[in-house]
C-alpha cells in the first residue's frame, strides 16, 4: 500500500482542525451491546433456543395433557420453565464474556465509563428478558388453539393479564439475579453455577429447613427470595407478599447488585 | 501528546511501575523498551484508565483517558492482540468498533484493506486467527477511529517478518502525518529500527529516555583483552572511564583511537576495539534483562572453556 493510500486510510492527522468528537450517547451503546448478544454463534444458539424451547414445551403439551388440562394455564406454565433457565444464563454471559473472552479490554478503552456500558448491559438484558417471555407467551397462545383444536374442545384463558405481568416480573427478577451473579463473580463458569446453586440448591435446602425449624418456616417469607417469589407465579400477590419480596429482594439482589457494580468500577482490566 | 508524570502503581508488596516520567511527542514514534514484567504494559494500561494508578498522572493532549468524550476518535489501542471474543468474526468486531465509535460503515472495509485481511478471512471466527492475524485485527480496530494517537503494547508479536516490515512502515508514516506513537517492545532491535526517541524500562524503572540518536551516541567504544585488569587500570590512570562488558570486554568512554592508545602504552594485548555505536543501549538493555531473567547464561571466556561451572 503506497503511502498516499496509507494517508487516506488512516486519516491520520489532518485531523487537527478536526472538530472535538462528541460523546458516545447511551442509545448506541445499548444498541451495540445487544448486537454483541448476538453475533456470537453461543449468543445466538442461546437467543434461538428461547423459541425452540417455547416450542417444544408447547408441543409437549399438546401431545400429554389431557383434555381438561389444555389450558392457557398449562401452555403458560410449560413455556415458562425454560425462560427461568434461558434467561439468565443470557444476562450473566452478556457480563461475563467481557471478562471470560477478556473482549472487556476492548470495550472498556472505547467507552471506559464502565458504568454506562453495565447499564446498557442491564437494560438490554431486561428488555430481551421482556421481549422473550412475551414471545414465547404468544408461541403457548399459538399451542393453546392448536391443542383444543386438535382435541375438539374450546380454548380456555384462564391467565389475566395481571397474571402475566407477575410472571414476567418473575422472569425479569431471575434474569436480574444472573446479571447480579455475572458483576460479582465475573467469569462465566462460576456464574452459571453460582445461579444454578442460588436458585435451585438453596430453595431445597431452605425447605428441609423449613419443614424441621418452626422459627425459620416463620421467617423464611422474609429471608427467603425464592421463597418470596413463588406467589409471583400463581398470581396470589398480596401487600404482604409486595413486602416479602422487597425486603428479601433488597438482601439478595440489590445489595450484591450493587457490590458487584461497585467492584467491576475499580477492578483492573487484564 | 501523552504525558506520564510520577506514575507509581504499586500491589501489596511489589511496585510494578515506580515513580516514572516521560512525555510521546507527536510527530515522532516513541519506544517503550524493557523486559518482560518491566511495567510496559501496566503503564499502558494505567494510561488507558483500565488500570488505576497508585499516585501520579497519565495524560493524553492534557486530559485523562477516562475524561476523552470518545476516545477511539483520538487515541487508537491496542494492548492485547489476543482479547477478544473467539466466537466473533473478524469483520464483526470492527463492527462494534465502528458502531461504539459512531463511524460511517464503509470504514470496516478501509480498515480490513489496510490491514491486508482478505474477505474470506475477516468472516472466520477469530479463534482461528493466528496471531499475526490477530495482530492485524487490533490495529484495525486502533486506527479505525482516525485517532492522532496510537498506544500499542507488542504490536510485532507473532508478525512474519514481511509484516513487521509493514508496521514499520505504517507507524513511519503514521508520525510523519503528525501523529503521536507509543509503542512498547521487549526487543532492542524492533525498537532501534522505527523509534525517534527511546524510553528504557527496568523493574519498573526508567533507566534511560531520549533521542534514539542520543542515546546511540553516547556510547563510546568497546574493548576485549585477555588482560582486563591491566587494561582497567590504565584506562582509569588516563581519566577514562570504563564498565565490565561480558566476561573479557571493557566499555571505555572515549574514542576508539584513545582507548587503543592507552592499551598499546599499557602493553594490553587487544582482541577487539570498536566504536560502541548502540552497544551501550544493547549491553545496557542486555544487563537489565540479566537482572530479571532466572536461569544465568553460562559464561564463557574468550578461548570458550566454560567459566564458574561447579569443578
Amino acid at each position: 500500500m503506497s503511502t498516499l493510500e496509507t494517508t487516506r486510510a488512516t486519516g491520520a492527522v489532518s485531523a487537527a482542525e478536526r472538530p472535538a468528537p462528541r460523546g458516545i450517547p447511551m442509545t448506541r451503546i445499548a444498541s451495540t451491546e445487544l448486537r454483541k448478544m448476538f453475533d456470537t454463534r453461543s449468543g445466538f444458539w442461546l437467543m434461538a433456543g428461547i423459541a425452540i424451547a417455547a416450542v417444544l414445551a408447547t408441543g409437549a403439551v399438546v401431545l400429554f395433557a389431557s383434555d381438561a388440562n389444555l389450558t392457557y394455564n398449562s401452555f403458560a406454565a410449560a413455556v415458562g420453565v425454560p425462560m427461568t433457565v434461558i434467561l439468565p444464563i443470557v444476562a450473566i454471559l452478556s457480563v461475563t464474556g467481557e471478562w471470560s473472552q477478556r473482549s472487556g479490554l476492548t470495550t472498556f478503552t472505547i467507552v471506559p465509563n464502565r458504568g454506562r456500558v453495565i447499564a446498557a448491559k442491564a437494560a438490554v438484558s431486561v428488555a430481551v428478558g421482556v421481549v422473550s417471555i412475551l414471545l414465547a407467551a404468544g408461541i403457548g397462545a399459538v399451542g393453546n388453539l392448536v391443542g383444543t383444536a386438535i382435541a375438539g374442545v374450546d380454548p380456555v384463558w384462564n391467565l389475566s393479564v395481571a397474571d402475566v405481568a407477575e410472571i414476567v416480573l418473575a422472569n425479569v427478577l431471575g434474569l436480574l439475579v444472573g446479571f447480579m451473579l455475572g458483576v460479582l463473580i465475573r467469569g462465566s463458569a462460576g456464574a452459571i453455577v453460582g445461579y444454578f446453586v442460588y436458585s435451585f440448591v438453596l430453595p431445597t435446602l431452605a425447605a428441609l429447613l423449613a419443614a424441621s425449624q418452626h422459627w425459620f418456616r416463620v421467617l423464611q417469607p422474609w429471608v427467603d427470595f425464592n421463597f418470596a417469589q413463588g406467589a409471583l407465579y400463581n398470581g396470589s400477590m398480596k401487600a404482604q407478599d409486595w413486602a416479602h419480596l422487597a425486603v428479601t429482594g433488597a438482601g439478595w439482589l440489590v445489595i450484591p447488585t450493587a457490590l458487584g457494580v461497585w467492584l467491576v468500577m475499580r477492578s483492573e482490566v487484564k | 501528546m501523552i504525558d506520564i508524570e510520577s506514575l507509581t502503581k504499586s500491589y501489596r508488596g511489589f511496585t510494578a511501575v515506580d515513580d516514572i516520567t516521560f512525555r510521546a511527542r507527536p510527530g515522532r514514534v516513541t519506544g517503550f523498551l524493557g523486559p518482560n514484567g518491566a511495567g510496559k504494559s501496566t503503564t499502558m494500561r494505567i494510561l488507558v484508565g483500565l488500570t488505576p494508578p497508585t499516585s501520579g498522572t497519565a495524560t493524553i493532549g492534557g486530559r485523562r483517558f477516562s475524561s476523552l468524550p470518545n476516545p477511539g476518535r483520538e487515541v487508537g489501542v491496542l494492548l492485547d492482540a489476543s482479547a477478544q471474543h473467539a466466537g466473533r468474526t473478524g469483520r464483526e468486531i470492527l463492527t462494534i468498533a465502528q458502531r461504539f465509535m459512531g463511524l460511517p460503515r464503509r470504514r470496516v472495509d478501509e480498515m480490513l484493506d489496510l490491514v491486508s485481511l482478505t474477505p474470506e478471512e475477516a468472516s472466520r471466527r477469530v479463534r482461528n486467527y493466528s496471531l499475526g492475524m490477530r495482530q492485524r485485527l487490533g490495529i484495525a480496530t486502533a486506527l479505525i477511529g482516525e485517532p492522532q494517537v496510537l498506544i500499542l503494547d507488542e504490536p510485532a508479536n507473532g508478525l512474519d517478518p514481511a509484516g513487521i516490515r509493514w508496521m514499520r512502515d505504517l507507524l513511519r508514516d503514521y508520525a510523519d502525518q503528525g501523529g503521536t506513537v507509543l509503542l512498547s517492545s521487549h526487543l532492542l532491535h524492533e525498537i532501534e529500527v522505527v523509534a525517534d526517541d527511546i524510553v528504557v524500562i527496568g523493574n519498573g524503572r526508567i533507566v534511560a529516555q531520549g533521542a534514539k540518536a542520543e542515546l546511540l551516541q553516547a556510547a563510546g567504544s568497546f574493548v576485549r583483552s585477555p588482560r582486563r585488569d591491566l587494561l582497567e587500570m590504565a584506562l582509569e590512570r588516563a581519566g577514562i572511564a570504563t564498565s565490565p562488558a561480558g566476561p573479557d570486554g571493557l566499555r571505555a568512554e572515549a574514542e576508539a583511537h584513545q582507548v587503543g592508545t592507552v592499551a598499546f602504552a599499557a602493553g594490553a594485548p587487544v582482541t577487539e576495539l570498536r566504536p560502541a555505536d548502540g552497544a551501550g543501549l544493547e549491553e545496557m538493555f542486555l544487563e537489565l534483562t540479566s537482572d530479571t531473567q532466572r536461569d544465568t547464561p553460562i559464561q564463557t571466556t574468550g578461548d570458550n572453556r566454560p567459566q564458574g561451572a561447579v569443578a
